[in-house]
């Protein structure tokens, strides 16, 4: 699996692809990898204020939960209500379908502070 | 350094995804707990169980021994028959549930969870010397490989490598023969509420024979699972597992195993303080739990009494169930709180969730 250079990531192993002010959200392979079949995800309500780090979300699979934080401070502006209803998108098409939260953001400047693929990339590596 | 099973390197060939389980180097998950689940439920399932622990006793007094260690009467069973039954403390608090297989007068298998091997083995030791019991009772944990098939075709496909007629065996009991032509104990016992065998054989022989068994489980789709199907399998039908629904703080009368607490019998080991317990009322109650709202249940997780708020409470186990496709969980609440459609409240990372008492097993096989 390879991570795409039109996304940026974190040491949460979320994702994060800014499209004009809207960055939309979402975990990263390694994550769906590391957590297994995921059959429940917790959305946040549309209107939610985020600060970059903070929890905005849950996702679980049989064995696990597991937190999920936002990558960057803003406004949640879209939440991926049918995902609820077809979590194993998250498993089969993190990076795409699988999106989780759409977020208006206020620091453009957060957005740079992200990892690249190339970074991520190296940081799973160093995981292991 | 942690422990490994003869198994390990045909888990990490096949792919297993190894994680520490009580000091095991195990498989969690293969191709993926859902997929497994569902394979042993459709179809039948390759378990890698050799870090139970067994326990041979052997001698005129195996009898007395047993049955005043044991919750269950070890006396009513007859050669080649097998029975769930507990260890408990002299408070009735529970040490460990675990089977015991009556080989013939005299000689028994018991086989204990893993994680309470060197528990159990101190525990029953200390009750063989202080009352100076006639009989052997050795801990030979390390020299079995314990493989269990479990599903609809799991006697297909065992029948393939025994010469024993699978077909005369009743659900717990088992027999001692051969498999591959290595002896074996073959029991027909399982963890998953389906039909299966557990297999019982020389350390060494594992490799081969979890090879064989998926080779003559091929044409039945059978496929190995890991620790994490085990754990969804045995939930859905109320096995309980220690550490979650047992544990020193327990007694069996709460864990609703009354069934296998005989205390009619003769003196055991918890037989005064159990009586007592009974006398005076149970003040907790293991039920299954249903929420109303989203989420799934966890250990730990509060029960709330649904009116006042405050805790009564807490879940043991819980899951997202794979055959049902509805998250399902156990959990003690205190006596009067047991009957079916009690309204409770579950707290979930601080959000109260309406939930109610629900009838157990949330699974029953349909064959």
């Amino acid at each position: 699996m390879s991570y795409p250079s039109t996304l940026r990531y974190t040491k949460d192993h979320e994702w994060a692809k800014l499209d004009g002010n809207v960055v939309t959200v979402g975990i990263t392979h390694h994550a769906q990898d590391a957590l297994g079949d995921i059959v429940f995800v917790e959305l946040p309500a549309v209107g939610r204020s985020l600060k970059k780090g903070e929890t905005f979300g849950v996702v679980e699979s049989i064995k696990a939960v597991s937190d999920l934080y936002s990558p960057l401070s803003g406004k949640v502006v879209e939440s991926n209500e049918p995902l609820a209803g077809e979590t194993s998108l998250l498993n089969s098409s993190p990076h795409d379908k699988a999106w989780i939260i759409k977020v208006e953001i206020s620091s453009p400047a957060e957005f740079n502070e992200l990892m690249t693929a190339d970074q991520y990339t190296a940081f799973i590596e160093s995981l292991k | 350094m942690l422990k490994r099973t003869a198994l390990f390197e045909n888990h990490r060939a096949a792919g297993g995804r190894l994680i520490d389980f009580g000091g095991w180097e195990l498989p969690v998950q293969y191709t993926g707990v859902l997929d497994e689940h569902t394979t042993c439920r459709k179809a039948v399932g390759l378990f890698d169980v050799s870090h139970m622990g067994e326990f041979l006793v052997d001698g005129p007094d195996s009898e007395a021994f047993l049955n005043y260690c044991l919750t269950n009467d070890v006396s009513t069973l007859v050669d080649g028959q097998a029975q769930y039954t507990v260890l408990c403390q002299h408070d009735g608090g529970i040490v460990d549930d675990l089977l015991v297989y009556k080989r013939s007068a005299g000689s028994y298998l018991v086989v204990v969870n893993a994680s309470n091997v060197d528990k159990d083995f101190d525990w029953m030791s200390k009750t063989h010397r202080e009352k100076n019991f006639q009989c052997s009772f050795r801990n030979v944990s390390s020299e079995y490989t314990q493989i269990a098939i479990q599903g609809r075709f799991a006697e297909k496909t065992l029948q393939k490598l025994t010469r024993t007629d699978l077909s005369k065996m009743a659900y717990y009991h088992f027999a001692e023969g051969s498999v591959l032509g290595e002896a074996a104990f073959i029991a027909r016992t399982g963890y998953t509420g389906e039909d299966g065998f557990e297999v019982y054989l020389a350390w060494d022989k594992g490799p081969a024979l979890w090879d064989a068994l998926l080779d003559a489980g091929k044409e039945f789709g059978i496929k190995p699972c890991g620790l994490g199907a085990r754990d969804s399998l045995r939930l859905e039908v109320k096995f309980p597992l220690y550490g979650n629904e047992l544990d020193s703080q327990t007694n069996p009368l709460e864990a609703g195993l009354g069934w296998v607490t005989k205390l009619g019998k003769s003196d055991f080991v918890g037989k005064t303080a159990l009586e007592t317990q009974k006398m005076q009322g149970i003040k907790k109650r293991l039920v299954g739990v249903k929420l109303l709202g989203a989420g799934i249940p966890r250990q730990g997780y509060k029960i709330l009494h649904p009116e006042s708020g405050e805790a009564i409470g807490v879940i043991t186990s819980g899951t997202h169930a794979p055959s049902i496709g509805a998250p399902i969980a156990l959990g003690y609440v205190p006596n009067g709180f047991e009957k079916v459609g009690t309204k409770l409240v579950v707290e979930i990372r601080n959000q109260k969730v309406p939930a109610e008492v629900t009838p157990t097993p949330f699974y029953k096989r349909d064959y």
